[in-house]
């Protein structure tokens, strides 16, 4: 890969945009499971694999499935947030492989979150 | 038919309306986040990802618009200090290695976190590595520096992994190595793995780790900004401080100042963990109050219990009582309270937890990783040891307290580095506060907090004992007596105190006393 210039900088920032973006037509639910090392040690990888299964057998082109740091609330981990088009991202704790079945059927098909193991909705104060 | 898809349409509707936002919920509505800003967004091993959140643009702003100088002067001006602990000026030091001479010259980021309970650099690296590696580069365009060394802790294994993989994302971009973004800045970054030496993540012992020697503190003659790692200019500074960097670069000094307080600026991460409902990682604005910390966000103390102290720096800081709560959190206060900063770990205790217990706990972890370069240090803190065991055994004297301050001043004063001079502080600070808790543990033989094995005794109550058995059932070490329809009997010359009865005896027939 060649060196990048600042015009480079822009232009991979547009296309990451981009192709991390949902939409109307397609993405439309970005998953997000929190693994740092705490996340991990609370089961994350389990929750990631249940999710990965699930979407083996769904259409995959309309789900975004990726993993972050350590979401910050230890207590409750492992934590996964939900985005789907139009809606702000929703924070779920203490999830198991079967919660993420669970919440791949009723939130990422059907629009129906689990009000039962949401912590809440929204962005982090970022400044 | 329309009819009812209108009304699942509302019902879902109204399913999410009573979902809560994030920022009525203090955990996250309370949190200001600049050091993590990316947490919990970016994927950590993608560089796109950072790249499209604003990523590298902060180096690029400092190849192009800004002179060297300039980035020293903004730093200055932004006023931070350093997150690992000293709070030591971050602009003072960088321009000072920038005027320094010598060639090359160098730039350490120290993720050598070793406070017991503290792991918030950890946090940064696994969520957002490039922030780090971004305030590495500008640091070394600042101060004319080409050589980096990310000195981080063999026990972080996936931070460690995550680290190195977007190190060589970087050069792969090319924002690591020659001539960075078509500039004439050249720079690259090496990670070196700590073998877990507490003593380590000092400055001067660091260094010496580094260079292949033993990690082992040296007298600092020189300015390590004029004579550092292999006696060159460097500056090592804190995970926490680098990730604060490109933010600070891209949206100008003034906007980083004008958070904070008078003399801390900005925000502080903190990891909150203890007796606490919300265990987390938290990034607040510096002068939050501590009540804020650990009653709104951290949600309290679990299981109606009391709060009795919190404890902030690691092992070099000390226990703040309840009076001290609503102290607002900046360097000068903690120190004031006979505490510190630190790197950020916050360690909630509630009413069972001894504060004689803590300080020993606090002693016995220096005492291990005490390098025995110095004798204060390396006997001081045995003798102080012995002294505390000797208390919470119930074997203390009444000249035991002024022993230990007197000893505590001596290592203060006769220890080379900051292991030593601030590791009396546990017993410093819980001999202000809580001296009435020594005092019993030495003059009554009683531990207030029922938890020094050798002064509690555990014992049935007979009136609320409703004959279960649960406490023989569960008692490892065949110690209680019973059997149906009869009351138990703690044997006491069998019983470990191990607590396990007083755990399981859901009727309360079980006294700790």
């Amino acid at each position: 890969m060649a060196a990048l210039s600042i015009k480079d900088l822009t232009a991979i920032a547009k296309k990451t945009k981009e192709s991390m973006q949902i939409s109307a037509q397609g993405p439309h639910t970005k998953i997000t499971v929190h693994m740092g090392t705490c996340g991990i040690a609370a089961g994350a990888q389990k929750v990631m694999d249940s999710f990965k299964e699930v979407l083996e057998i769904v259409d995959k082109k309309d789900v975004i499935l990726t993993y972050s740091g350590c979401a910050g609330l230890c207590s409750n981990e492992p934590m996964v947030t939900i985005e789907r088009y139009g809606e702000k991202p929703i924070k779920y704790i203490n999830i198991t492989p079967k919660i993420a079945r669970e919440i791949m059927k009723q939130h990422v098909q059907k629009g129906n979150p689990l009000k039962e193991y949401i912590i809440a909705k929204g962005y982090e104060n970022i400044v | 038919m329309g009819d009812s898809t209108m009304s699942k349409e509302t019902k879902k509707k109204e399913k999410t309306q009573t979902i809560p936002d994030l920022n009525s919920v203090p955990f996250f509505g309370r949190q200001i986040l600049i050091a993590l800003r990316n947490r919990g967004r970016i994927n950590p091993e993608s560089i796109d990802e950072y790249i499209a959140h604003d990523g590298y643009q902060a180096l690029a702003k400092g190849l192009t618009k800004l002179k060297p100088t300039d980035i020293v002067e903004q730093i200055k001006q932004s006023s931070l200090r350093g997150r690992g602990g000293g709070g030591f000026d971050t602009g003072r030091k960088w321009a000072s290695a920038a005027k320094a001479t010598g060639e090359p010259k160098y730039v350490i980021c120290n993720a050598d976190e070793g406070d017991p309970g503290a792991y918030m650099d950890r946090s940064i690296i696994e969520a957002d590595p490039h922030s780090v590696i971004e305030g590495m580069a500008l640091c070394g365009r600042a101060i004319g520096s080409t050589v980096g060394y990310v000195y981080i802790r063999a026990e972080y294994p996936l931070a460690r992994k995550i680290l190195g993989h977007a190190l060589e994302q970087a050069r792969a971009y090319g924002l690591l190595g020659e001539n960075i973004l078509d500039s004439d800045f050249s720079f690259d970054i090496f990670i070196k793995q700590g073998a877990g030496a507490f003593v380590c993540g000092e400055s001067s012992a660091l260094r010496a780790s580094i260079e292949g020697n033993v990690g082992e503190p040296t007298p600092k003659y020189d300015h390590a900004t004029e004579k550092g790692l292999w006696k060159k200019p460097t500056v090592l500074n804190n995970v926490e401080s680098f990730a604060n960097v490109p933010p600070i670069i891209l949206k100008g000094a003034q906007w980083f100042s004008a958070m904070g307080t008078e003399h801390s600026k900005g925000t502080k991460v903190f990891s909150l963990v203890g007796k606490i409902v919300n265990t987390g990682l938290i990034e607040v604005l510096m002068g939050t109050t501590l009540r804020d910390i650990i009653f709104e966000i951290g949600g309290g103390i679990p299981d109606g219990k009391a709060f009795k102290a919190v404890q902030t720096g690691g092992p070099s800081g000390g226990c703040i009582p309840e009076s001290l709560l609503d102290m607002s959190v900046d360097f000068e206060e903690l120190s004031k309270a006979g505490s510190m900063m630190g790197s950020g770990g916050m360690i909630v205790m509630d009413e069972d937890t001894c504060m004689v217990n803590v300080a020993k706990y606090f002693i016995e972890f220096c005492n291990s990783e005490s390098c025995g370069k110095c004798i204060s240090c390396r006997d001081g803190s045995e003798a102080m040891l012995e002294i505390l065991t000797r208390i919470s055994e119930g074997k203390g004297k009444e000249e035991d307290i002024t022993l230990l301050e007197e000893l505590s001043n001596a290592i203060k004063e006769a220890s080379l580095c900051g292991l030593g001079t601030s590791l009396p502080n546990p017993v410093l600070s819980t001999l202000r506060y809580f001296k009435e808790e020594y005092q019993e543990h030495i003059v009554h033989k009683r531990c207030p907090a029922g938890v020094c094995k050798a002064l509690i005794t555990f014992t049935v109550l007979e009136k609320n004992c409703t004959k279960c058995g649960v406490c023989f059932k569960n008692c490892p070490y065949e110690a209680i007596t019973w059997k149906k329809k009869e009351i138990a009997v703690i044997n006491q010359n069998q019983c470990k105190k191990c607590g396990i009865c007083y755990e399981v005896c859901k009727f309360k027939a079980i006294e700790r006393k």
